[in-house]
């Protein structure tokens, strides 16, 4: 186990180091670039290259590499260029409010679907399992930015129930909470689908596992096959994907926020690309890269905690 | 052996046509997959024959016919059936023209990314060793990105205002639409041929122990033929499933992009920018956002249903 844990270390290390160099080389590279989103692209030659000659840009390029790793990895990523303000600072804010409706989201959808997928896979085949499968089907054809729009459609015009953006104006609060409803709601629908499917795939193949036979031929009462056999098996597969999905989630969550001006992380990044302000793409998607290999991470490690075959072998 | 087996011999498969036609025929026994055949069919004919249908021009900007709701007709009696936009153009006529942008770059982009993913999935799982960990490795860098993630960081690093797209504007002589569709597509194959990549090389793993590639390799083929020959018409069922899904996602990530304003350029219809052209207007956009939303998703629901109709039969057998 520790040595599976040392080697997944490993792999992730040198992910992030091959992310960081790709990151360095396609946005600091050609310096004259850098000076020119800086200091905006209506300055001249001759600023630009005092700029880089002061921000010690006229270093070789290794040196340039290895101190923007070491300030990011002490958290200083720069300066942002649109909001004049440390990347950390913006980074902070954004990412809690991120992680509120991602972690809502995620304990919705694991919720339903694990509600779902289990009543769908006991019972393979049946009405309900086909409906429930096209359903799954269904929500997950639908993009978020289209249920998205079909939603406010609804809830904001027809209705009239909900606020149409989440902005958020006085920060995170309990009485704004009306405008976290529809962003949660379009991801829940999105995401379900794939969990539960996930859900009912493995709890259909464990009810026609012999040991799942063995315990009703028994005569155990089927509440007691499912709950004490049935479940405690199938949940580890979906478990661990499921994790393994926060790296979708959270390319959702990067739509969705921009859709309903949610002040997230998504935005940040969404925005910052189309600003052109490179130190806070950078950032930016160093830490999505960093969160989506810890969930990985984090995934293989529950999944060779929870089975015990592979955590005695 | 030859001799004794023609006698014996079961009746020749059915060639080419028939075999089509048998394939379509065994869909048939799925009602989902049917349905969603009927859906990803009626887009994809309008998307080739568009230019034939009674359509108004997609492009032309109608004064004073601006955002007109649904089945209303303009001033000079044109008939709406889906209303106009902010511009007053025919938001029929645009979305199925839309129909035709959508499917032309998704599946072009789809069939680059799943050519590269192939190459790489089944040299890596034939050949093993080094070059499968670098394959591996490679693959494992960019599926660490969250897709948007990679998709803006492409974008804005290469797009069409960086050096790459400069260049490819003037050196290249490409106008502002292939710029950007051929960023779109690089794009989409980064993100997405190492997912093809992963599943062709678990699927090659598997084959690799077969008798027949033994046999082959006992006759002395070439590495080259077995990969081609063998291996990889062998693996094509679970391969022509994610590839419906596949395109499906690409048809997402495309119409995305085209919501993110990172798309392909105005004024040419596109889904995904029609319906972020509709959001700025609050409520009396609803009507050209609706439209798009229900397209692309009927669409992709299309192809869903398409490949989940598929896999049932493929599993049947």
């Amino acid at each position: 186990m520790l040595q599976l844990v040392g080697k997944r270390l490993v792999q992730m290390i040198l992910i992030m180091i091959t992310v960081s160099v790709l990151l360095f080389l396609s946005f600091e590279a050609d310096k004259l670039n850098v000076a020119s989103k800086v200091l905006s692209q209506y300055s001249t030659l001759d600023q630009r290259l005092i700029w880089l000659e002061n921000n010690g840009y006229n270093r070789p390029m290794p040196v340039r590499y290895f101190e923007w790793v070491w300030n990011a990895m002490r958290g200083d990523f720069g300066e942002s260029i649109q909001f004049a303000t440390p990347v950390s600072k913006l980074l902070k804010e954004h990412l809690l409010n991120t992680a509120v409706l991602g972690g809502l989201v995620f304990f919705i959808t694991v919720s339903i679907s694990l509600v779902l997928g289990v009543l769908s896979g006991i019972a393979e085949g049946s009405s309900r399992d086909r409906g429930i499968t096209v359903l799954a089907v269904l929500t997950t054809s639908i993009p978020e930015f289209a249920s998205a729009t079909i939603l406010v459609a609804i809830f904001v015009f027809w209705l009239d129930w909900l606020p149409g953006t989440s902005p958020f104006t006085n920060g995170l609060n309990w009485n704004d909470v009306n405008q976290l409803v529809l962003p949660v709601m379009v991801l829940v629908i999105y995401n379900f689908g794939y969990y539960t499917r996930m859900t009912r795939a493995s709890m259909a193949e464990v009810m026609t596992s012999q040991y799942v036979r063995t315990a009703i031929l028994k005569g155990l009462p089927h509440g007691r096959v499912i709950k004490r056999h049935a479940l405690r098996n199938a949940l580890i597969a979906p478990f661990t994907v499921m994790i393994l999905q926060l790296n979708y989630l959270l390319s959702g969550v990067i739509v969705t926020e921009v859709f309903f001006s949610y002040k997230g992380f998504g935005k940040l990044l969404y925005e910052a690309a189309m600003f052109g302000d490179i130190y806070v793409i950078e950032a930016c998607a160093m830490v999505a890269v960093f969160i989506a290999v810890m969930s990985q991470l984090i995934s293989d490690i529950g999944y060779t905690y929870l089975n015990p075959r592979i955590r005695f072998s | 052996m030859s001799d004794v087996t023609a006698e014996t011999a079961a009746p020749a498969p059915p060639t080419g046509l028939k075999r089509l036609w048998k394939s379509i025929g065994l869909l048939r026994e799925s009602y989902v997959g049917m349905f969603g055949a009927v859906l990803v069919c009626f887009w994809v004919f309008i998307a080739v024959f568009v230019d034939l249908l009674p359509l108004q021009d997609p492009l032309a900007q109608t004064r004073g016919a601006q955002m007109l709701p649904m089945l209303t007709a303009d001033a000079k009696d044109v008939m709406h059936w889906m209303g106009t936009d902010d511009r007053g153009r025919d938001m029929l006529a645009r979305l199925m023209y839309g129909a035709r942008v959508v499917l032309f770059w998704s599946v072009l982009a789809t069939v680059v990314a799943y050519s590269i993913g192939m190459i790489m999935g089944v040299t890596a799982g034939y050949r093993g060793g080094w070059w499968d960990e670098i394959i591996s490795f490679i693959g494992n860098v960019f599926l660490a990105f969250p897709q948007i993630v990679l998709l803006l960081v492409i974008i804005t690093a290469f797009g069409p205002s960086s050096q790459l797209g400069i260049w490819m504007t003037n050196e290249l002589g490409l106008d502002k639409t292939l710029v950007s569709g051929s960023l779109i597509i690089i794009a989409i194959t980064f993100s997405t041929a190492p997912q093809v990549a992963r599943i062709v090389r678990g699927i090659v793993l598997d084959l690799k122990t077969r008798d027949y590639i033994a046999a082959a390799e006992v006759r002395g083929e070439s590495p080259l033929y077995i990969m081609l020959v063998e291996l990889l018409p062998n693996a094509r069922g679970p391969l022509i499933v994610d590839a419906c899904l596949r395109l499906g996602y690409v048809i997402i990530t495309i119409a995305l992009l085209g919501f993110l304003s990172l798309g392909l350029p105005p004024p040419d219809p596109d889904w995904g920018k029609m319906i972020s052209d509709g959001r700025q207007w609050g409520y009396n956009g609803l009507n050209m956002m609706l439209w798009p939303a229900l397209a692309i998703s009927s669409l992709v629901l299309g192809l869903n249903l398409l490949a989940d109709g598929l896999r049932e039969i493929s599993l049947r057998d």
